[in-house]
């Protein structure tokens, strides 16, 4: 097994893309991608999409396939995979790729996600979100994503005392971090009480507290850490790559304020990167919705659980507190194209770590964890990664 | 005879309308509505409720009431008017929903208002002959009116069930009888929302000819009188209707009176008479006699004659009464009541 | 939800029916194929649940997929039933009476309907455990 390094990075702007199909976004955050990393097309080896519904946002399957095909690759008969996780598939499309270069079995991989969400009705879009959670035992009684989420967040309260207020801090802290992300879905200041007076989507969550809808594509670019320097003066090492799995619904999750397979996965990349979660500087964890990111922090060891409302309203987490977190934006302020989502926040950690975060850098950022997860928690995947 | 009830149960949805909500609406004058009627409230299902819905949770009432074992129902018969399925009988559903499947033959009935007690008298038939151990016969509707029609103040839901058997029965079977004719003075089209009636027509040549000729065809085969029987009910549309009735063959207003529950619930139609057959049951001491005539448009009545058992004291308190019911409703204005029975448009 | 995938699991919805692993005696609803602590070695068999339970948390949803649109608002919960597994449902009750620890009992409702010339899907919700009982 030898050590992966992300020599290139690529992203689109995140939102409302009516001018952009999905084959646009994908070949523009790939392309960008492989320029950032000085590397030739034909030297690439394989490609790993995350797409979580293609089939239901543009009816389209074998992405794999239309990704190879329309980065002009499928020449080469590069090997193309799409992989799926729900919200995860970006994440777990870097996994894929990062194992396929530590095996030694490809050189040059790209890892990429896109989603293209917008062309379908708002009900639709929701319908085929909820394809994340149970659909024979959790969708047929009428649970939606934010409803699922909602319940995360109203037992939350009850154990550990988190308020609403508590709730839309997040919100408030990712939209401030997407006012300097350029290519933030949102790039404007929100209060609490404008997160606490939106409309109420499924109690105690408001809209605010849900992240967007959104249309995107990011891509990263693998090599093997022995060759990078060959492409990059700033190659960014992945420390560590690590999966769980949990419950797919979240009845049968063992205590449903904790995402079970965050605390799994976690355990399993300090580990594996001879770390603990005092020792990493910033993450960009899943806050599907503003309960997501408070779980997250907490699943993460970052702080105890239950704490996690009041740690992001002290500032615990805001850029130049003790451990910034979604510097992006989020995926409430930068925005959520589902299959995309996991290898944005690895873009982010490669900015930071290059220092060419612009507005948004933080200060002597050394390692940083990814976060990415699946449904109201079946599926989660962490990166670490460090200079 | 030796068949008869062996077990009961009903439903009613929680909330109600008032008569005044419904006149403020039309501009009608609420008050010459409910002494014409003799009806203050109807019953109106929820959001999720439906025929099928009431008739399965009357069921698992009557079920439970006698602590019944499901799989000796040899028959499920549903009468309604409002089956939610034009093809596709409601029967099969209840019948899964109270475990009696799949040894048993079921059908859906219908004949307006005396679906259920038609479906009575195919189990009596069925558990006389000993073709089956148990029947059960379930009179359930979500009766519509048109918008601003007279039927709107009384078109209520709800539903009863009743199990028919030979052993273990708190209500004893006399004896049934029917007089049927071919009357049109209500109906619905095929497809249509809302049913047609033929106004004053419905009284005399449709529902007192009907119930007197059955009830008094009954009393005179059994050779008995009103005065033989400690309690009456007749279909009841309105409260009017039955009190009339009652008089016109001799029965008291206290014969009546716990029977008649329509001044708080509405026309349940298929449910109707079963209803007040349950609220009667509900009180009815080991040895009373109840006299029943249904009545259902097109048109038809079925007159029974019941005597109750010592068993009924055993098995009463088994699942909820008509009293309780009707107890602790949540009232509604004419919207909720509309969106409620998809009287708006989406 | 196409008519095979409603029917497989009607006596399931209407019925409360799940599965009881004899070998390790923990009871699931939804039912499962393998129990998941004895997988292989699993002996499942139907179980009928009580119906009984209390919520563990819940939430009123007031925007919905278009299948559940014309019901909003309507509360969501997670039930544990008596005999240990938890399951998803709603519950109908007056929305400022729900609470966690609410006692609950089944109710058999109409879940929705595949179109209005389609199949109509009934099943089990929850009602409060109340004055109408015995």
């Amino acid at each position: 097994m030898r050590d992966v390094a992300i020599i290139g990075v690529g992203c689109t702007e995140f939102g409302e893309l009516w001018d952009k199909s999905f084959r646009d976004i994908f070949v523009e955050a790939g392309v960008s991608a492989i320029e950032d990393a000085n590397v030739q097309g034909g030297k690439i080896d394989a490609l790993y999409v995350g797409n979580m519904s293609g089939g239901r946002f543009i009816e389209q399957e074998h992405i794999g396939s239309l990704i190879a095909d329309y980065s002009g690759l499928a020449g080469f008969h590069i090997p193309s995979t799409r992989v799926e996780a729900a919200c995860a598939s970006g994440g777990l499309a870097l996994r894929q790729g990062i194992i396929a270069v530590a095996s030694g079995y490809h050189d040059i991989v790209i890892a990429g996600g896109a989603e293209k969400m917008t062309d379908v009705d708002v009900e639709t879009t929701t319908d085929a979100l909820a394809a994340a959670a149970d659909r024979e035992w959790e969708g047929v009684m009428g649970a939606t994503f934010p409803g699922l989420y909602a319940m995360i967040a109203r037992l939350h309260m009850h154990k550990y005392g988190t308020t609403s207020e508590q709730l839309a801090s997040v919100a408030v802290k990712n939209h401030h971090n997407g006012t300097m992300n350029p290519k933030a879905q949102f790039q404007n200041e929100i209060s609490i009480d404008a997160v606490l007076n939106s409309v109420m989507v499924a109690d105690p969550l408001h809209v605010f507290d849900c992240s967007p809808i959104t249309d995107g594509a990011s891509a990263v670019v693998l090599a093997p850490a022995e060759i990078a320097k060959k492409f990059t003066d700033t190659p960014i090492y992945v420390k560590a790559s690590a999966q769980a799995s949990g419950t797919l619904s979240l009845h049968d999750r063992p205590d449903i304020t904790t995402l079970d397979a965050t605390v799994a996965a976690a355990k399993r990349a300090y580990k594996m990167a001879n770390l603990t979660s005092k020792d990493i500087d910033f993450a960009e964890v899943h806050d599907c919705f503003t309960i997501a990111e408070i779980c997250a922090i907490e699943d993460l060891g970052f702080v105890k659980k239950g704490e996690g409302g009041k740690a992001t309203i002290d500032g615990m987490t805001a850029i130049g507190g003790q451990i910034p977190i979604n510097t992006s934006g989020g995926l409430k302020a930068c925005g959520h194209p589902v299959g995309a989502t996991g290898v944005k926040q690895a873009v982010e950690m490669v900015l930071q770590l290059r220092g060419e975060a612009g507005k948004r850098q933080i200060d002597g950022a050394e390692i940083g964890l990814t976060h990415n997860v699946g449904g109201s928690g079946g599926t989660a995947v962490i990166h670490i990664f460090g200079r | 005879m030796k068949s008869g009830i062996v077990s009961y149960g009903a439903y009613i949805p929680r909330y109600r309308i008032k008569i005044e909500e419904i006149a403020k609406v039309w501009g009608d004058n609420p008050n010459s509505i409910i002494e014409g009627l003799m009806v203050y409230e109807k019953s109106v299902p929820d959001m999720d409720e439906d025929t099928i819905t009431i008739a399965v949770e009357a069921a698992r009432n009557a079920v439970n009431r006698a602590n019944v074992n499901p799989e000796k129902i040899g028959a499920v018969f549903t009468g309604s008017e409002s089956h939610p399925y034009a093809v596709k009988p409601s029967s099969t559903i209840v019948a899964e929903a109270i475990g009696a499947t799949p040894n048993l033959t079921a059908a859906d009935f219908e004949f307006a208002c005396k679906a259920g007690t038609a479906a009575m008298q195919a189990c009596v038939g069925m558990t006389e002959s000993d073709m089956i151990e148990l029947g059960l016969a379930i009179g359930a509707d979500v009766s519509q009116g048109a918008p601003g029609d007279a039927l709107e103040y009384t078109a209520a839901a709800g539903g009863v069930a009743y199990i028919i058997g030979k052993e273990n029965i708190v209500a004893k079977i006399e004896s049934t009888y029917s007089f049927t004719t071919d009357t049109p003075d209500f109906w619905r089209r095929e497809g249509k929302p809302y049913p047609e009636h033929g106004g004053r027509f419905t009284g005399e040549p449709g529902y007192f000819k009907h119930v007197t000729s059955a009830a008094k065809g009954l009393m005179e085969r059994l050779g008995t009188k009103p005065s033989d029987y400690d309690y009456a009910v007749f279909h009841q549309p309105n409260g009017k209707f039955p009190t009339r009735v009652a008089k016109m063959l001799g029965f008291s207003g206290e014969q009546i009176k716990p029977g008649l529950v329509v001044s708080r619930l509405g026309n349940t139609y298929s449910g109707s008479c079963m209803m007040g057959l349950a609220a009667t049951l509900d009180i009815a001491k080991p040895g009373d006699r109840i006299f029943m005539t249904a009545f259902g448009s097109g048109a038809g009545s079925d007159a029974f004659s019941f005597s109750v058992t010592d068993r009924i004291d055993e098995i009463r308190n088994g699942a909820p009464s008509v009293e309780e019911l009707l107890a602790n409703p949540i009232y509604i204005n004419y919207a909720t009541y509309a969106k409620h029975k998809g009287k708006i448009k989406l | 939800m196409t008519v095979a995938r409603f029917w497989r699991r009607l006596k399931n919805l209407y019925n409360l029916i799940g599965t009881h692993c004899e070998k390790c005696g923990e009871y699931h609803y939804p039912p499962r194929n393998l129990c998941p602590k004895c997988r292989r070695s699993s002996r499942t068999v139907p179980f009928k649940f009580k119906g009984l339970g209390e919520v563990v948390t819940y939430t009123i949803i007031h925007s919905s997929t278009k299948d559940f649109e014309k019901q909003t608002p309507y509360i969501l919960a997670i039930i544990k039933l008596v005999e240990g597994p938890r399951l998803t449902s709603q519950v109908i009750c007056d929305h400022n009476d729900i609470h966690i620890g609410m006692k609950v009992k089944s109710a058999f409702r109409k879940l929705g309907e595949e179109s209005d010339k389609g199949m109509l899907y009934y099943g089990t919700k929850f009602v409060p455990l109340g004055s109408r009982d015995k």
